[in-house]
C-alpha cells in the first residue's frame, strides 16, 4: 500500500471545531519516513488536539489523513493502532495498578490471535503463547532499561521512568509511527538529554517514524528535522530546525510583537 | 448439621454470582445494580426446562447460564455501545432489572408472582463445589488471557487501553456476558436447591449485595469478594441468635470495611500473593 516515494504520513486540510472555536484549522503537514519531526507551539495552538484527531479520539471537522496511502480519518483509535500509530500522552496515562510488564503485555496479547476457549480452559497452547509473549514483554522493558523494574506498580515508578513506561507500551503495539506528546515534560536538562538519545536509539532499533510534541527547545533543535511550528490551530511554518529558528514569524508568536516586547527581547 | 450444610451451600451459590460480578465491576470496572436479573433468568430458564420438559439438570444449567448471557447482550449492546459512563451504564441496568422482574411476575409459564414451587431438587453441595471451583479456574484463565488483560486495562484507563489496541466495546460486551454466565449458573443452582423461586428473590436489594460483596472485598480481586460474600451470607445466619440486630451488624460490617479498608479486604490482591509475598520474605532473611 505504501505509496512508491510519498511521505509516510500526510494530513491537508485537518480542522476540529468545538462548538463555536475552532483549535485546529485547515492543519497540513507530513511526515517523511525515518525522519523524527517535531511540532512546536505556544500553549493552547491546537498541537495535542491534533494528536488525538490523528488517533482518533476525536473526529476531525473536516480534511484528510492518508497513512501509507491510506485515509485514516474517523476510525477508532484501536483500529488506528493496528494500522500502526501508536502514542504517548502529555499527562501520562499508564494502567497504574498493574505491573510494569503487565503494562506492556497488554498490547502484545491484543496482537495475538488465540481461541478463547482454549484460553479459559487454560490448553498448553494458549500457556505457550503466554509465556513466549512474557519473554517479548520482558525483552522491550530491558531494551527501555526497565528490565529490573519489570514487577513494580507501573505507578510506583519515578516520573521520568513512567514517561519511558509509556513509550514502551506504545512500542507493544509495533508501530510504524509512534507520536511522543510532551516526552520530556517535567525532565531536568540531565534526563532529557538522556530522553533525546533514548530517543534516537529507538528510532533506530524499532524502524519507527517519530512525530513529537514538545517545549524543550534544546531537545526539538537537537533531535528534530523537520519541525512544524503551529500557531492558532494553523501551520505558522515548517522547516529544519535553522530556517525555524531565524523565522522572525516563529520569533513573534513566541515572544509576542509588540513593542515594549521587542525591545525587552533586544535587551 | 443440615442447616449448616445449607447455609455452607447458599453461600458457595452466591460466591458464582459474585465472582460473576467481580469480573464485570471489580476487573472492567463498570458498576451493575442489575446482575440479580441474570441470576433470575438463569434460574427461571433451568428450573421451567426441569419442571415443564423434564431436561436433565445439567443441560438445564447449562442452558440457564447461557439465556442469562443472551439476555446481557439486550441491556449490553444498546447501553454499552452508547459508551456509557459507568454510573449511567449502573442506572440503566438497574431499570432493565426491574423491568425483567416485573415480566417474571406477569408471564404464565413462570406462575407470576406467586412464584414456581417444586422443582426438584438436584443442587447438592459437592455439585456446587465443583462448579464454584471450575468457575474460579476459568475466572483465573480469562483474567490472564488477552480478554482479561483488555477488561483490566478499561478499567485503568480506557483511553490509553484503545491506543494499546483494544476494542472498548467488545471487550465491555465480553466481559457482561461473561458475568451474566456466571450469576446464570448461579441461578439455576439456586432454584434447583431452595426448590422455589419468586420474582420478589431478584430485586433491586440483590444486585446490591452482590455489588457489596464484590466492592467491600475489593475489586481487582477474586478472592476478596468471594471471602466477603461468604461471609456476607454466612455472618447474618450466625448471628441468628441476636435476632434483628444481626442485620444491624451486617450494615456495621459493611460501614466499617469501606471506612477502614476503602479499597476492600483484598485491595488489587489476591490470597495467594499473600502467602507467595510471606515465603518469599522468608527466603530473604535465610539469605
Amino acid at each position: 500500500m505504501t505509496t512508491a516515494q510519498g511521505p509516510l504520513f500526510s494530513v491537508k486540510g485537518l480542522t476540529k471545531n468545538f462548538g463555536g472555536i475552532r483549535a485546529v484549522d485547515s492543519f497540513s503537514f507530513d511526515v517523511g519516513e525515518g525522519s523524527i519531526t517535531g511540532i512546536i507551539g505556544p500553549n493552547g495552538a491546537g498541537k495535542t488536539t491534533v494528536f488525538n484527531l490523528v488517533t482518533g479520539i476525536y473526529r476531525p471537522t473536516a480534511g484528510t489523513m492518508l497513512f501509507r496511502g491510506e485515509e485514516i480519518g474517523g476510525n477508532r483509535p484501536d483500529s488506528i493502532v493496528r494500522k500502526g500509530i501508536a502514542r504517548t500522552f502529555q499527562n501520562i496515562r499508564l494502567f497504574n495498578r498493574r505491573s510494569c510488564l503487565e503494562n506492556v503485555l497488554t498490547p502484545l496479547l491484543q496482537r495475538e490471535k488465540c481461541s478463547f476457549i482454549g484460553a479459559m480452559l487454560g490448553t498448553p497452547g494458549a500457556r505457550r503463547i503466554e509465556k513466549e509473549l512474557y519473554g517479548k514483554a520482558l525483552d522491550l522493558l530491558s531494551d527501555l532499561g526497565l528490565g529490573k523494574y519489570a514487577s513494580y506498580q507501573a505507578n510506583t515508578l519515578p516520573y521520568g521512568l513512567q514517561r519511558k513506561l509509556e513509550i514502551a507500551r506504545a512500542l507493544a503495539t509495533d508501530p510504524t509511527l509512534l507520536l511522543l506528546d510532551e516526552p520530556a515534560a517535567g525532565m531536568n536538562p540531565e534526563e532529557t538529554r538522556s530522553l533525546a538519545n533514548m530517543i534516537a536509539e529507538v528510532r533506530k532499533k524499532f524502524h519507527v517514524t517519530i512525530l513529537l510534541i514538545e517545549h524543550h527547545m534544546d531537545l526539538v533543535m537537537n533531535i528534530c528535522s523537520p519541525i512544524v511550528v503551529m500557531n492558532f490551530g494553523t501551520l505558522l511554518a515548517k522547516g529544519t530546525p535553522d530556517e525555524v529558528r531565524e523565522n522572525p514569524e516563529v520569533v513573534a508568536a513566541y515572544l509576542g510583537k509588540g513593542k515594549r516586547d521587542n525591545e525587552r527581547a533586544a535587551g | 448439621m443440615d442447616y449448616i450444610l445449607s447455609i455452607v451451600v447458599l453461600a458457595c451459590i452466591n460466591m458464582i454470582a459474585v465472582l460473576g460480578l467481580s469480573i464485570f465491576t471489580g476487573f472492567t470496572g463498570l458498576f451493575s445494580f442489575g446482575h440479580a436479573a441474570f441470576v433470575a433468568v438463569g434460574a427461571y430458564t433451568s428450573a421451567i426446562l426441569t419442571y415443564y420438559y423434564s431436561v436433565s439438570f445439567p443441560i438445564a444449567l447449562i442452558a440457564g447460564a447461557a439465556a442469562a448471557g443472551l439476555v446481557s447482550l439486550v441491556i449490553g449492546i444498546p447501553t454499552l455501545r452508547a459508551k456509557l459512563r459507568s454510573d449511567y451504564f449502573a442506572i440503566a441496568i438497574l431499570g432493565f432489572g426491574e423491568a425483567l422482574r416485573v415480566l417474571l411476575e406477569n408471564f404464565e409459564i413462570t406462575n407470576g408472582a406467586r412464584g414456581l414451587p417444586g422443582i426438584d431438587s438436584f443442587t447438592t453441595l459437592p455439585i456446587v463445589l465443583v462448579c464454584l471451583a471450575g468457575g474460579v479456574l476459568i475466572a483465573r484463565n480469562f483474567l490472564r488471557s488477552r480478554w482479561g488483560a483488555a477488561c483490566i486495562a478499561i478499567r485503568e484507563d480506557p483511553i490509553a487501553a484503545e491506543m494499546a489496541g483494544v476494542r472498548l466495546f467488545q471487550t465491555r460486551l465480553l466481559s457482561l456476558v461473561v458475568s451474566a454466565v456466571y450469576c446464570g449458573l448461579s441461578g439455576g443452582l439456586l432454584a434447583h436447591f431452595l426448590s422455589f423461586i419468586q420474582p420478589v428473590m431478584f430485586t433491586l436489594l440483590q444486585s446490591t449485595q452482590l455489588l457489596a460483596a464484590v466492592i467491600a472485598g475489593g475489586m481487582g480481586s477474586i478472592s476478596g469478594p468471594l471471602i466477603a460474600s461468604f461471609v456476607f451470607i454466612a455472618l447474618p445466619e450466625a448471628l441468628r441468635v441476636a435476632q434483628m440486630w444481626r442485620l444491624v451488624a451486617y450494615g456495621l460490617l459493611l460501614v466499617l470495611i469501606m471506612v477502614y479498608r476503602p479499597q476492600g479486604l483484598m485491595g488489587y490482591s489476591e490470597l495467594s500473593s499473600l502467602f507467595r509475598k510471606k515465603t518469599g520474605e522468608q527466603g530473604g532473611q535465610q539469605r
